[in-house]
Formats: C-alpha cells, sequence, structure tokens
C-alpha cells in the first residue's frame, strides 16, 4: 500500500546536485576560481617559462614592470614571476602527494582501530597521541632537518605529522558503522575482515575524510613553505616559501620579492579551505540545514 | 451530542517543494470532545503526525498549514500570534511524545522540569508547586514520587518516564492532550499499564485526548472515537465499535484485516530431524571497569535450551532486555557465547574460531529488524546479493545471474538490481534483506524482529513471502519478536524469555491456550485489543 519506491530519477540527478549545493555557497565557487587560476599557473609554467627559475636573468632588485619583469627581480636577478609559476607546481604537488599518504595512512590506522576496537584500538590510539603530542611544526623540522631536506622528505615530513587526526576522524565513523546490520551481514557471509573495511564501510565514511582531505591539502602547502622559509625546502626545487625567504632581507628596499609569493600562499590556502567549506556543505547538506 | 472542544475543519498541510506530494495533509476535518479519545489510526506517511504538531502550532520550519481553521474554545488557533499560542501550550493543551527519553530533558531532574511548566504559567509559590508535582507524580502511580522528583530522566526505566511526561503535561489541567504513538517504544506489559493509566486520567480530568497510533491492537483497547487517515487525506471516521466492528472504507478494511489474529495458526505435521540443538548456552556482557575496578555483569542469556526441527519455526517471544536478540546473535555466531553448546546437525559451533567457523557461516544465515540499516547504502542491489555466494567461492557470473532468481523469489522484479537501496520503500528493502540471506542457501534463517519497523500492511506481505519460502526450501526458522499476534500466526512452537532465562517453551496453540508460568500470562493480557476480534476473522470463523 505505502510499499512503493521513490522514482529513480532522483537518483540519477545526484551529480548536479551535489553541484548546486556546492555553487550555494558562493565563497567557494570564488574559492574555486582562485585554485584553477593556481593550477592553470602551474600547468602552464614550463610554457610560460620555459628557463630554469633559478637563473639569473636581469640585473637584481629590479621592480615590477621593468626590464621586462612582470613582478620584478629578487636579490639574485631571478625572475619573480617564473618563480611563484614554477613554485605553485611544487606547493600543489607537495600538497596532493603529502595529502594523499596522510589520508592512505589515517584510514587504515583509523578504520582497523575503529573496526576491531579492544586492544588494537588501544595501541593505536596511544601511538597517534604519542604524534599528537609533539607540536606539528616543530617535529616537521627535526624530521626534515634528520632526513636531509629534499622534495621526497619534505613530503614524509608534512604525511608525518598530518595523519593523526584523520585516523581519529575515520575511527569515530567506523566505531558508528561497525555495528550497523549491514556490516553483521557481510561477516555473516564470512567475508575477511580487510574487505568488509575496504569495500564495505571505508566507501561510507567518504564524505568526510574527502572534507578533511582537502583543508589537509591547505595546511600541508603553508607547512611546506614555513619549511622552504626557514632554508629547509629542497635546494634544487622552486617554492614560494623559499621566495619569501630570500626576500625578507631586503623587505623594505623591495617590497615585491615577499610580498607576491606570500600573496600567493595565502590565496591559495584561503581558496582550498573555501573549497573544503564548500565541500561539507555539499556532502553533508543536513549538517548546513540544522544550522541554518 | 456536545459541541466539541476543538474543531479542525478542512486543515491542509502543505510540503516544502522536492518533497514526494504537495499536501501532507488536505482537507481534514476532525473533532475532539470533551472526556473522549480519538483516535488518529494510519500508516506512516499517511499526515497524523503532522496533524497532531499542527494542533499544537509545532509544525517544522518549512511546513506550513495553508487552509482550513483549528476552532479551539472559540479562536481559531491558525491565525492566533505566536504569542498567545505559546500561552495556550501546556496551560491549555499539552502533548505526550514517543520517546520519552529524548523528549526530557537528560540535565534536569524531572521535578524541575515539571516545576518549569508551572513557573511558566501560574504564579504558585515554592512549597506549592512541590506539593502539586508530588500529588501529580502520585496520581500517575509513580512509586516514590519524593525520589522521582530528584531522579535525572536516565535513572527512570521507560515507563517511568513515559508516566513522568504525562504528569507534566496534565500538571495544569489542559482542556486538550495531544499523545504521538506515546506507547510505540514501550514493552507490551509497560504499553498495557501507560494505556490504563491514560484512560483514567482522561476520565477524571475529562480532557479530550487526540491519540495518534498505527496500531489497531492499541485503538481497540482505547478509543471512543477513530479517525483512519492514508496519504493525508481523511478515509473513514466514526465511534469505535462502528469503525472497528464495520469499517466501511476498503482501505480501513485492508488495514484491519493486516491484523494479525491472536488464534494460533494450526500446527503443522513436525517431528522432523533436529537440526539445530542449543543447550546450557550463556552470554555475560561486562561493561565498565577500568584497571583497579571491577565491571558490571549482565547475564543476557542463561542456560538457553531448545531445539529445532528441520522446516520447523520456533518463535522466541520477549521484551526488551529479555535476551532473545543476544540469542539470535550467538546462535548465527556473531557473538562468542561464554557457555553452552551450539549443535548445527551434529556439529557444535559455539566455540570455533573465526577461521573454523567459516565453511558453517553459510549453513545459518539472518534476517535483521532495520530495513534502514540492514543494507550497505554505497552497493547496488545486484553487488548485495552476489557478494555472499562470491565470498563463499562461487563464481561472480554465476552469483550475479543467481540474483535475479532470487529477486523475483522475494517479488522483486529482476530489473531493479541495478538500483540502490535508497531506492527502494521499507518492505522491499526488508525483501532484499531475504534475499540476501537466501542467497547463500542456508539450511536455518535466523530473523531478528523482521517486521517490526514495517506497516502493517506491508507486515502482512512480508510475513506471508517468509513463509512461502519456508515452505518452498524447507527452511527452518529462528523467529525473535516481541508482537505475541506475529508470534501466533508465524511459530510452530515459541519459547518464552524474560531476563535470560526462558521461562516457558511448547507448541504456540498450547501455550497460547494454556500458559503456564506467571510471567507468560502477564504479557498475554497485555496485548493490546486483546478482546476484540477483527471482523474479517469473526466472519471466517463462523464460515467454518
Amino acid at each position: 500500500m505505502t510499499d512503493v519506491a521513490p522514482s529513480p530519477a532522483a537518483a540519477r540527478r545526484g551529480g548536479s546536485a551535489f553541484w548546486r549545493r556546492f555553487a550555494r555557497n558562493r565563497a567557494a565557487v570564488v574559492g574555486l576560481a582562485i585554485l584553477g587560476v593556481v593550477v592553470l599557473l602551474a600547468a602552464l609554467a614550463p610554457f610560460l617559462y620555459p628557463e630554469d627559475p633559478f637563473t639569473l636573468a636581469g640585473p637584481p632588485l629590479t621592480p615590477p614592470l621593468q626590464e621586462g619583469f612582470l613582478l620584478g627581480s629578487d636579490t639574485l636577478g631571478r625572475d619573480i614571476a617564473s618563480g611563484m609559476a614554477h613554485g605553485a607546481r611544487t606547493s600543489l604537488m607537495i600538497g596532493l602527494v603529502a595529502t594523499a599518504v596522510a589520508v592512505a595512512v589515517g584510514a587504515v590506522m583509523g578504520g582497523v582501530a575503529g573496526y576491531y576496537g579492544g586492544w588494537v584500538d588501544d595501541t593505536l590510539m596511544r601511538l597517534t597521541e604519542v604524534f599528537q603530542t609533539i607540536p606539528s611544526f616543530i617535529f616537521a623540522i627535526l624530521l626534515v632537518a634528520i632526513l636531509s631536506p629534499s622534495i621526497l622528505n619534505v613530503i614524509i615530513a608534512i604525511a608525518v605529522v598530518s595523519w593523526p587526526p584523520l585516523a581519529r576522524l575515520v575511527r569515530g565513523e567506523f566505531i558508528s558503522l561497525r555495528n550497523r546490520e549491514f556490516v553483521q551481514a557481510n561477516v555473516l557471509m564470512g567475508m575477511p575482515d580487510w574487505r568488509i573495511i575496504l569495500i564495505q564501510i571505508l566507501p561510507n565514511c567518504l564524505s568526510p575524510i574527502i572534507v578533511a582531505g582537502s583543508l589537509l591539502v591547505a595546511t600541508a602547502i603553508l607547512i611546506e613553505s614555513a619549511l622552504a622559509f626557514l632554508g629547509l625546502g629542497d635546494p634544487n626545487v622552486m617554492s614560494w616559501g623559499f621566495q619569501v625567504g630570500a626576500g625578507r632581507s631586503v623587505l623594505r628596499r623591495a617590497w615585491w620579492i615577499c610580498t607576491f609569493p606570500g600573496l600567493a600562499i595565502m590565496l591559495t590556502v584561503l581558496a582550498i579551505n573555501l573549497v573544503g567549506e564548500g565541500m561539507n556543505d555539499a556532502l553533508n547538506p543536513r549538517l548546513r540545514e540544522r544550522s541554518a | 451530542m456536545s459541541a466539541p472542544i476543538l474543531d479542525v475543519r478542512g486543515l491542509s498541510i502543505a510540503l516544502p517543494g522536492g518533497a514526494d506530494r504537495a499536501h501532507a495533509v488536505s482537507r481534514l476535518d476532525l473533532a475532539l470532545h470533551a472526556g473522549e479519545i480519538t483516535c488518529v489510526v494510519g500508516e506512516s506517511g499517511s499526515g497524523k503526525s503532522l496533524t497532531a504538531r499542527a494542533v499544537m502550532g509545532l509544525l517544522p520550519p518549512q511546513v506550513r498549514a495553508t487552509e482550513g481553521t483549528i476552532m479551539f474554545e472559540g479562536r481559531d488557533l491558525l491565525s492566533l500570534p505566536p504569542e498567545e499560542r505559546r500561552l495556550l501550550r501546556g496551560d491549555r493543551m499539552a502533548m505526550i511524545f514517543q520517546e520519552p527519553m529524548t523528549a526530557l530533558n537528560p540535565l534536569m531532574t524531572v521535578g524541575r522540569q515539571i516545576e518549569e511548566v508551572l513557573l511558566v504559567h501560574s504564579d504558585l509559590g515554592a512549597a506549592e508547586r512541590r506539593d502539586r508535582i508530588l500529588a501529580l507524580l502520585d496520581e500517575v502511580q509513580l512509586p516514590d514520587p519524593g525520589r522521582v522528583v530528584a531522579a535525572f530522566p536516565h535513572e527512570l526505566s521507560g515507563g517511568q518516564r513515559q508516566r513522568a511526561m504525562i504528569a507534566m503535561s496534565l500538571i495544569l489541567d489542559p482542556k486538550i492532550l495531544v499523545a504521538d504513538e506515546p506507547t510505540t517504544a514501550l514493552d507490551v506489559t509497560t504499553q498495557a499499564q501507560i494505556l490504563r493509566l491514560i484512560r483514567q486520567l482522561q476520565d477524571r480530568h475529562q480532557a479530550g485526548v487526540m491519540f495518534i497510533t498505527h496500531d489497531f491492537g492499541v485503538v481497540a483497547e482505547i478509543a471512543d472515537h477513530i479517525a483512519v487517515m492514508q496519504n493525508g487525506l481523511l478515509v473513514e471516521s466514526g465511534p469505535a465499535a462502528q469503525v472497528l466492528g464495520d469499517p466501511q472504507a476498503d482501505y480501513t478494511r485492508a488495514l484491519i484485516a493486516a491484523v494479525p489474529s491472536l488464534t494460533p495458526r494450526a500446527a503443522r505435521a513436525g517431528g522432523g530431524r533436529r537440526i539445530l540443538d542449543v543447550s546450557g548456552l550463556g552470554k555475560i556482557y561486562r561493561s565498565g571497569g577500568g584497571l583497579f575496578s571491577k565491571p558490571t555483569e549482565t547475564h543476557a542469556a542463561r542456560d538457553v535450551s531448545f531445539s529445532l526441527a528441520r522446516g520447523e519455526t520456533l518463535g522466541i517471544v520477549g521484551e526488551s532486555g529479555s535476551g532473545k536478540s543476544t540469542v539470535a546473535r550467538c546462535l548465527v555466531r556473531l557473538l562468542k557465547p561464554d557457555s553452552g553448546r551450539i549443535d548445527l546437525d551434529g556439529i557444535d559451533v559455539a566455540g570455533l574460531g573465526k577461521r573454523a567457523l567459516r565453511p558453517h557461516r553459510r549453513r545459518v544465515q539472518m534476517v535483521f529488524q532495520d530495513p534502514f540499516a540492514s543494507l550497505n547504502p554505497r552497493r547496488r542491489v545486484r553487488e548485495i546479493l552476489a557478494e555472499g555466494p562470491i565470498t563463499q567461492g562461487k563464481p561472480p557470473e554465476e552469483a550475479h545471474a543467481r540474483s535475479a532468481e532470487l529477486l523475483e523469489l522475494v517479488g522483486l522484479e529482476p530489473r531493479v538490481a541495478d538500483r540502490f537501496p535508497h531506492e527502494f520503500s521499507g518492505g522491499q528493502r526488508q525483501r532484499i534483506g531475504l534475499a540476501r540471506a537466501l542467497a547463500l542457501e542456508p539450511e536455518v534463517l535466523v530473523a531478528d524482529e523482521p517486521v517490526s519497523a514495517l506497516d502493517v500492511s506491508v507486515q502482512a506481505q512480508v510475513l506471508e513471502l517468509m513463509d512461502e519460502i519456508r515452505v518452498r526450501l524447507g527452511l527452518s526458522v529462528v523467529f525473535i519478536t516481541h508482537d505475541l499476534r506475529v508470534a501466533a500466526q508465524v511459530c510452530d512452537r515459541i519459547a518464552v524469555m524474560q531476563r535470560g532465562l526462558i521461562v516457558e517453551q511448547g507448541a504456540t496453540a498450547e501455550v497460547f491456550a494454556d500458559p503456564q508460568h506467571a510471567y507468560t500470562r502477564e504479557l498475554f493480557a497485555s496485548i493490546p485489543g486483546r478482546d476484540w476480534t477483527p471482523p474479517e476473522t469473526a466472519r471466517a470463523a463462523a464460515a467454518r
């Protein structure tokens, strides 16, 4: 009688519904636009500035829009615009790879802890607490200092300090999902635990993981910039933080050296945060209605 | 007849855009008389709860009453300013909610919450307020009112909380009492007490009660007037005896026919080989406790023994906390029992480890209670049905081909296999859950309250389907339920559980005809509407 299925059209609208809810948050759309520009810049860097950004392109400390420098040159005469284009590649790459590693480690740790509970949970959570008690930036400095500064080590350092919050998030989701009846039905089928964890439960907590992951990218970019600023970045790779660090001693004589890369960091991090916020609204619509 | 104290005329309630229909309720007429209980009956989605909320002025933000009037004491409630409606609420009209745990503030003592009503609506002194609260708690038959006043909601049982809730709603002698499924979350024995209490109080206070329910047993127990709703429309209304005894609308007739009869089914010729033999099963839950404190122990099952013959259906009935679900979960080995044996065709599966158990998993499968939690929302129906056989080593193509057959077996079209669970209604999901269990070709099916989350009409269909499949596949079934009406229709034998013990077991007809244990007798006495025989079955019995 009331046993009627809702129309299947509701499911087909899924994709556009996501976009509609995302677009309802104007700030998120602006963030997405900024992020798009940064990605475009990174993609076009080898065509716009085919030369190595470390080459000396002209006289040092040239102000913007002079001598063919769009954004001026730094203390050694390197083109700042070229450095920013190549730095965008570094920032995005490190942000994404470090986040991917952190999400993978966090999901596995949190998933195993949440699914098994008991002493497994206790052990893994004490372990994450060990990581969480050390201030993350100082820990990252320590790791890079020990491992020697290279792109790979910077990524490892950032991933190592970023996974604990994700592990906690995933663990919480798993604890609420593992007692659902569908998981029990899978147990009764004799399904191995790893399949239940990865194929049955994990897809059900993707939304919060995606949101947390997107915000993690912003944090990763900040940490990378800060490391490079302190001279702990890869010396062979151009990065925004390195540019700011290189210009800080002449901040009052040549404002442009620090300003443009600094703005780039700020805008990119802001944009990613806005997009993350928008995704949160789009993926957890009920949360938003409640607060509205 | 006197003029109604509440008169709802032509009420329409509009749903926000994007809902499955434009109006939750359309053109509803309903009257409430002093000293009478009007039951509003309907299945989920019939608009009965929104009607109650419209009367109280508690409609959710995007839902509005667009048409009609609700006359109360000469004024139209719908056109009153919010401030004046607020003054009416609690004072002249009150509401009892379904779930007393969430309806009470967990951070306030019960006494303080009742006092709140008096503080808002009266200017009584502190001593007077306290006297009044104590007198009322006594009136709702709460033991030791002095203790209850100082208790927090979590310190009371479900029934006690509902009594406190009723006391709170009655404190100012309201003219109208709206009760939205007030006994649905309670056990049968508690439900019987609460229904009796509402009846007594309503008699004494001469209030008009609007009682929302989906359960015709409860209706038969308590109603003076009945209004039947379907999809937002009033399909029938009239005095209780008339609607129950001689329903006019087809929908009402169908609803009443779907109520399972209390006359047990004829016992089938049993005596097949035993497939399951449970003896001395025990399970203890330990909670709390740390390094230095002892954990508290709860005996969820104690020395539970029964056996199940091939092709037989055994019902395990009991109230919440009786341990029936624990027994079910031990049988399918989601839980490891602390003691006892579970002999499955000669193999004791009670103590087997994970690996040793795997080959036997297939033989005992489970149908779950909650149709919304029992299917993985991210998997298509085809995958849900195929993953069991694949896990057990069947080639994927074969498993997928078989899922189409399974869907047909449970009365769904094979083409729905590519849909996701959220595209199905509760009853359909329960069919899919049944198909998933059958995919593994089990010998024993453990059904844990498989129909308690469904509407009556859907419930009847699912029960019928289960019975049909049981016969066709020669399944043996352990059927867990709290509903004795369902048990009477489904089970060959029943076992009654209370606090972890089986207090009585035997053939269904014998137990129903002559219950031996005091608790069983109390359970039977508590079945709502036990004296009422639905007209269809009465006619059928007369014809026989």
